[in-house]
């Protein structure tokens, strides 16, 4: 009798899914998959628009990480109107997009996952969430709180508002960073530094009680994509596109981005709206990839600031090579929000920030271009074809948590296959496998370009369509 | 994400009211007796016109919460296409790089509404608040409002709104 588990929805991720998990006649698990039920059409409902709405429009693609889609947008508009922006306009983007990270990964770390990790995989459900952690640990969790907040107010200070801020533009940005934002952002600066060494030292407890937790976790090996740069330094913002494999050897570089077609292919399966970016030369679904933090963490050879560093040798001696289990997401994450506040800091510094040319004025000049960046979750890809009028013909996007999606099924599949065993489900178990989900910090209303909630309920249901056994989580 | 910016004041948050449903939460099937529900975002597929009618039956004061509930919004910003068909269509048989397979998995994947609607056309609302999003100073003052309203009309409910 086969059987399928339904966890519907997934909690504690952006954005809506469902995750079937398929046992065979004698209660083994023979395959789990990650449905994406959210779905919007953002690359069509766009087409015919002015290319200066999409800044704020393709924003909305999210509300955890907007800025990655208004960055990624304004360098499409950058090439298509052909300028090369003021320096301090990129300075100043790059410190916006620094605070994003900052909060993001907070969020990811504190909110989403910290649950999981500081009450345990299989705490109590009612409680298993943020306001459980603010009741049984209420100074880590305002120490999160603060963290993420001190993320927002960055992107505040030099954008209006915290989410859907209305200020990088095709061409530069609208406003300079003030002398009073710069003060306030510095005499925060100590207390987040002391937020994300808490959040160390919780993580690197918790690998050392569970240190099976690594194999199973996503453990397998797949390529890793994500921007590089000419200093071989921890890249988040401009330069090209590098892969690595499991080993950590290159296998490609110095790819522009407007040539990601020829390494990344998009297929499409009919049980999830999530497409599946590949890697084009080795195909579908061989192809698989990661982004995000464990990627970047892969690709570059140092952070390129002193406190990173010590904290990236410090992890790679705990695994040689290449880093593939998921788990490792949560500290490749850590490691990225302390190199976000030492670079923060450094950018404080800078003069140039405060200085208030920060446009370049020009018209439509190309017609078709491609922006990427890195947003929190991993590479971001927009690609524009405008009209001489400068309205969007046609438009394509590859997002973060997109190109994680054969990934994240082959981890679901794996946890479960450890995890969840005959015809006795049990909470603890259905949450392990969320968890494996959680570790990539997924962020599905961009992935799908679309909106929606995650609702989810568990049935065993037999092949006659029976329900064996229902497990609802209430 | 909005909601989250309360920062600090989710703690005063919590001594006033019990969180039992949210994205942030494990609670998988929505709660009977809820007194006050939150809603966001657009009634774009049969998942959620199905929540939304539970949402309706087990609570007492629904607020349509940020423009997406009110308004519909940038999520219905495909109905001048006419049919979710044609959206499907164009984004995963005639993009570039497409296999040609609409997602159609009935028992997982929620079918699409022809026409994506904001909250008060599936169900009666109570209360709105605007805003892309609405910003967390608003959400607090709507927040102690109707927790205060909540409270007026059932005596039972023996905590004070700060």
């Amino acid at each position: 009798m086969s059987n399928r588990i339904v966890i519907d929805p997934v909690t504690r991720i952006e954005g809506h899914a469902k995750i079937t998990i398929y046992l065979d006649d004698t209660g083994q698990v023979t395959d789990a998959r990650f449905h994406v039920t959210e779905f919007r059409g953002f690359e069509k409902f766009c087409e015919g628009r002015p290319l200066w709405e999409m800044p704020a429009l393709t924003s909305r693609i999210c509300g955890i990480c907007p800025v990655s889609h208004l960055l990624a947008s304004s360098k499409t508009g950058d090439a298509i109107l052909s300028v090369k922006i003021p320096a301090a306009a990129e300075k100043l983007r790059r410190l916006m997009n620094l605070g994003q990270i900052v909060q993001s990964h907070a969020l990811s770390f504190f909110h989403l996952s910290g649950p999981d990790l500081i009450l345990g995989m299989e705490s109590e459900p009612g409680d298993r969430n943020v306001f459980g952690l603010m009741k049984a640990n209420p100074a880590t969790a305002l120490g999160g709180i603060r963290l993420r907040q001190f993320g927002q107010e960055i992107i505040e200070l030099l954008g209006g508002k915290k989410i859907h801020p209305a200020w990088s533009v095709p061409g530069g940005v609208r406003g300079p960073l003030t002398e009073e934002a710069r003060d306030h952002i510095r005499e925060r600066l100590p207390e987040a530094y002391a937020a994300v060494e808490n959040a160390f030292e919780i993580l690197k407890g918790y690998i050392h009680q569970h240190p099976g937790e690594l194999h199973v976790f996503g453990n397998f090996p797949t390529l890793y994509l994500g921007l590089a740069n000419e200093e071989d330094t921890w890249e988040h913002y401009d330069g090209f596109l590098r892969v690595v494999d499991s080993g950590g050897n290159v296998i490609a570089d110095r790819i522009a981005p407007e040539e990601y077609r020829t390494i990344i292919g998009e297929a499409v399966e009919d049980w999830t709206y999530l497409k599946f970016p590949h890697y084009l030369p080795l195909g579908y679904p061989d192809g698989i990839y990661r982004v995000g933090p464990l990627a970047r963490i892969n690709l570059c050879r140092t952070m390129g600031t002193p406190r990173a560093d010590e904290a990236l040798v410090e992890y790679r001696a705990q695994t040689h090579g290449a880093h593939n289990s998921s788990f490792l997401y949560h500290y490749a994450r850590l490691i990225e929000i302390l190199t976000a506040l030492e670079r923060i800091e450094i950018l404080l510094a800078d003069p140039d920030l405060l200085t208030t040319r920060l446009r370049s004025q020009a018209g439509i000049n190309q017609l078709e271009a491609v922006g990427v960046s890195e947003a929190p979750r991993g590479t971001l890809f927009h690609h524009y074809h405008v009209d001489e009028d400068g309205l969007i013909v046609k438009m394509n996007l590859i997002i973060a948590t997109g190109q994680n999606n054969l990934a994240m099924n082959r981890t679901v599949a794996q946890i479960a296959r450890h995890y969840v065993q005959g015809d006795h489900i049990s909470q603890g178990m259905l949450n392990r496998v969320e968890a494996g989900i959680r570790a990539y910090d997924p962020c599905l209303s961009c992935s799908t370009h679309a909106a929606g909630h995650m609702p989810m309920v568990v049935e065993l249901v037999n092949h006659c369509g029976e329900v064996v056994d229902v497990l609802t989580r209430d | 994400m909005s909601f989250l910016d309360l920062d600090e004041w989710l703690f005063d948050l919590a001594e006033i009211a019990d969180i039992v449903y949210s994205p942030v939460a494990d609670i998988k099937e929505y709660p009977e007796g809820v007194d006050v529900a939150f809603v966001e975002g657009a009634v774009a597929n049969v998942d959620h016109l199905k929540l939304i009618r539970s949402v309706r039956r087990n609570t007492r004061i629904v607020v349509s919460f940020g423009d997406c509930a009110v308004t519909g919004n940038v999520t219905a910003m495909r109905n001048p296409f006419g049919n979710a068909k044609t959206i499907l269509e164009y984004v995963y048989r005639e993009a570039p790089g497409e296999q040609g397979t609409l997602p159609c998995d009935p028992e997982i994947v929620p079918a699409l509404l022809d026409r994506v609607c904001p909250v008060h056309e599936a169900i009666t609302v109570d209360s709105y608040l605007f805003g892309c999003p609405p910003n967390a100073a608003a959400i607090r003052e709507k927040l102690i409002e109707t927790i205060e309203k909540a409270r007026t009309t059932d005596p039972s409910l023996t905590v004070s709104v700060k």
